[in-house]
């Protein structure tokens, strides 16, 4: 669906439902240089089970017109606006690497629109190496290998895509490919940037889910310890054979843990 | 950002893996159930659901898996995964022929009122399918020198919805100039097709050249072992098609599947998504697993053998181009044929294995040689492992008239080879025999 928010068009994938303020909704937040789509498989479930599915295209990736919103603070309240205009009073939030750090911001900073949020891949802080920093801000190729050969657990290239027929790389270097010139820096720098997220943990009284894969070499289950510590009663979800792109790698577990959390 | 460069990313540390280790793992790991280190042929139609709300959330495309095997089969996606690995695609759809594979690309991306714009220089069968079957089906084709930049541009009209070629045209050689079309295309917003059978992965990347979708007869080189039909159709997953705005059967919701829209539901494989949800469980030319099978075991050393398959064409090349009984030989590594720049700007590891030459003395001495070769198989093939000859004329073009072939490249004494990987010498040998008996 497409909405106009501040004078800007934004796009929400909503599994080709209306949204009915019956219903409760599950918002989807995507990770640097990704669209909706990342979450194809989980969002259509939801979309089909009763509920309002939301998700979005961040500005500036996908349908949604840039430019794309330089800190994690920013995106958070830009989704809050976000759930105002679509008249949805309160929201689960489901992100993704980035997406998880907004979701962390926006339950500390908008509580009351926030039901519960699931954070995948997530670690804290979600620092980025210079070499990775400076390929994407020179918009150099690199970028995206290096988004691709580490966004995903080591056996992928030469493992077996859960969707049949599909080859992961090939795909996310495909999205990766569509993004305007400097959409993957600012998301990445967004990430680097990102610097209260311990204060923000501690915020949350809302009920808290880690997805986490043990295989991502990106955000490791450790590097989110620290949250983990902070967010009391959250509760944890490893996925063993998967890297940081846990939706694709591993869809139905990720959907297991989704459902356990929301329904 | 600049366009990607083979075999992987410029800095140090973690690399893709190159293509050969590709050709012996994308796809498959070992079987969960056994450990079975060979891909295990999963022959069976359909799969048990762990319950209701599963079988339904696989039919919705909810969760990942197998239905039935019309649809999907593990063996089959090993296949598929694999060949969109070696062809840097984002997925890829197994069927039942090289044939199918193109019937599948078009009537996915159009219908009833759609054109296309192809090369004169195809393979015969996509010709006829082209000119005469999908015509009734109320789709035209203009075709056009492939060679002819202009002509490709000009034939483009508001209901063009591909252009279409081969990158080694069947069977004068002509070299597809994928960049330069690849721009016209653009321009067009229209999608450019390639039918890659001929080079392989391993001779050229189209993707990398700017084509958008591809297909193999993978019944050719692919299997190397002419055992087995089959077809694979791979999409590169760049085209916008909902910037096109040309393609509804991507961008719009689909009555025949809960109102999906396609391009929404995921833009990198909107394509895939209709060929396999629409055109595998409608039209129903599906792979079956054991051919599946089969063609994995080519591609396994498809690395190894198509090197070899070039080595022994030069060779053969060489021996025919001053062999007197020989009035011409058509291969684009020799200087004389008028896509030899091109070549070796798009083809620098060789341009295949299948090659043409004219024999003096027209049908009856072309006749004569082919009945006299021991060693060359006469049949309706090309991309095997052993050597195939056979006169285009009377067999793989005989559908076509004078004009029409002429417009191929093809003449009365056109002896079409496709050399495997014998020894080179007894292939000269072979082939020194039979032009002394043709030439008497």
């Amino acid at each position: 669906m497409i909405f106009d928010l501040d004078g800007k068009r934004a796009f929400a994938y909503t599994a080709a439902h209306e949204l009915d303020p019956k219903k409760s909704s599950v918002v989807f937040v995507h990770g640097a240089g990704l669209d909706h789509s990342s979450f194809a498989l989980q969002s259509r479930y939801f979309g089909y089970h009763g509920r309002n599915v939301i998700a979005l295209d961040l500005p500036g990736h996908g349908r949604s017109e840039g430019p794309p919103l330089p800190s994690i603070e920013a995106v958070a309240d830009w989704l809050s606006a976000v759930l105002r205009k679509l008249k949805i009073e309160k929201a689960s939030i489901v992100g993704h690497s980035m997406g998880s750090l907004v979701a962390l911001e926006f339950a500390a900073r908008h509580p009351a629109q926030c039901e519960r949020i699931a954070l995948i891949a997530i670690g804290y802080p979600m620092k980025v190496t210079e070499v990775f920093l400076e390929a994407a801000r020179n918009d150099d190729y690199a970028a995206f290998d290096m988004s691709t050969i580490w966004g995903h657990a080591a056996q992928v290239p030469l493992g077996r895509d859960p969707n049949p027929g599909m080859w992961m790389y090939g795909d996310t270097l495909a999205r990766l490919e569509r993004l305007a010139p400097g959409v993957l820096y600012n998301d990445l720098k967004a990430c680097n940037d990102y610097s209260t997220g311990a204060e923000s943990a501690a915020k949350v009284k809302c009920p808290a889910l880690f997805i986490l894969g043990r295989r991502d070499v990106m955000t490791p289950p450790r590097a989110a310890k620290l949250l983990q510590e902070k967010i009391a009663g959250a509760r944890t979800v490893e996925i063993a054979p998967s890297g940081h792109t846990l939706m694709a790698e591993a869809p139905d577990a990720t959907l297991d843990a989704l459902i356990g959390f929301i329904s | 950002m600049a366009a990607p460069k083979y075999p992987g990313p410029k800095f140090s540390g973690p690399k893709y893996p190159a293509l050969d280790t590709l050709a012996l793992h994308a796809g498959q790991s070992p079987d969960p159930a056994t450990g079975s280190r060979a891909v295990p042929i999963y022959q069976t139609t359909s799969y048990v659901f762990r319950d209701t709300e599963h079988a339904a959330s696989l039919f919705n495309m909810e969760r990942a898996g197998h239905v039935y095997s019309r649809i999907s089969n593990p063996t089959v996606a090993v296949l598929e995964e694999r060949m969109a690995a070696l062809e840097g695609g984002v997925g890829s759809i197994a069927t039942a022929s090289g044939q199918a594979a193109l019937h599948l690309a078009i009537a996915t991306l159009m219908g009833t009122g759609g054109h296309i714009v192809a090369s004169t220089a195809l393979y015969g069968g996509s010709h006829n399918l082209l000119a005469y079957t999908l015509k009734r089906f109320g789709i035209d084709t203009t075709f056009v020198n492939p060679r002819n930049l202009d002509e490709w541009k000009s034939s483009i009209k508001s209901n063009t919805r591909l252009l279409f070629g081969e990158t080694l045209g069947n069977p004068g050689l002509d070299v597809l100039d994928i960049p330069s079309l690849s721009t016209i295309a653009r321009e067009a917003k229209v999608p450019l097709l390639v039918d890659a059978t001929f080079t392989t992965p391993v001779l050229m990347k189209p993707f990398e050249l700017g084509a958008d979708l591809l297909y193999h007869s993978a019944t050719k080189f692919l299997g190397g072992h002419g055992v087995a039909i089959a077809g694979v159709l791979v999409d590169s997953g760049r085209f916008d098609w909902e910037a096109s705005g040309k393609f509804e059967t991507l961008t719009s919701p689909y009555a025949g599947f809960h109102g999906m829209d396609f391009e929404e539901e995921s833009g990198t494989r909107a394509f895939l998504l209709r060929a396999r949800r629409e055109g595998l469980r409608d039209f129903g030319a599906c792979m079956a697993p054991m051919t599946a099978f089969q063609i994995l075991q080519g591609i396994e050393t498809l690395h190894l053998r198509m090197p070899r398959h070039v080595e022994n064409t030069r060779k053969v090349v060489a021996f025919l181009s001053k062999n007197a009984s020989v009035e011409k030989v058509i291969y684009p590594e020799l200087p004389d044929h008028p896509d030899h720049a091109l070549a070796k700007k798009l083809l620098p590891h060789g341009c295949g294995a299948v090659f043409t030459f004219e024999i003096k003395g027209g049908r009856p001495a072309g006749k004569r040689f082919i009945e006299s070769l021991r060693v060359f198989s006469h049949l309706a093939n090309v991309g095997d492992a052993k050597s195939l000859v056979i006169h285009p004329a009377t067999t793989t073009h005989y559908r076509m008239s004078d004009e029409d072939l002429k417009k191929a490249g093809i003449t009365a004494g056109t002896v079409r080879l496709s050399i495997g990987l014998e020894d080179p010498q007894d292939l000269i040998d072979d082939l020194d025999r039979a032009l002394r008996a043709s030439a008497k």
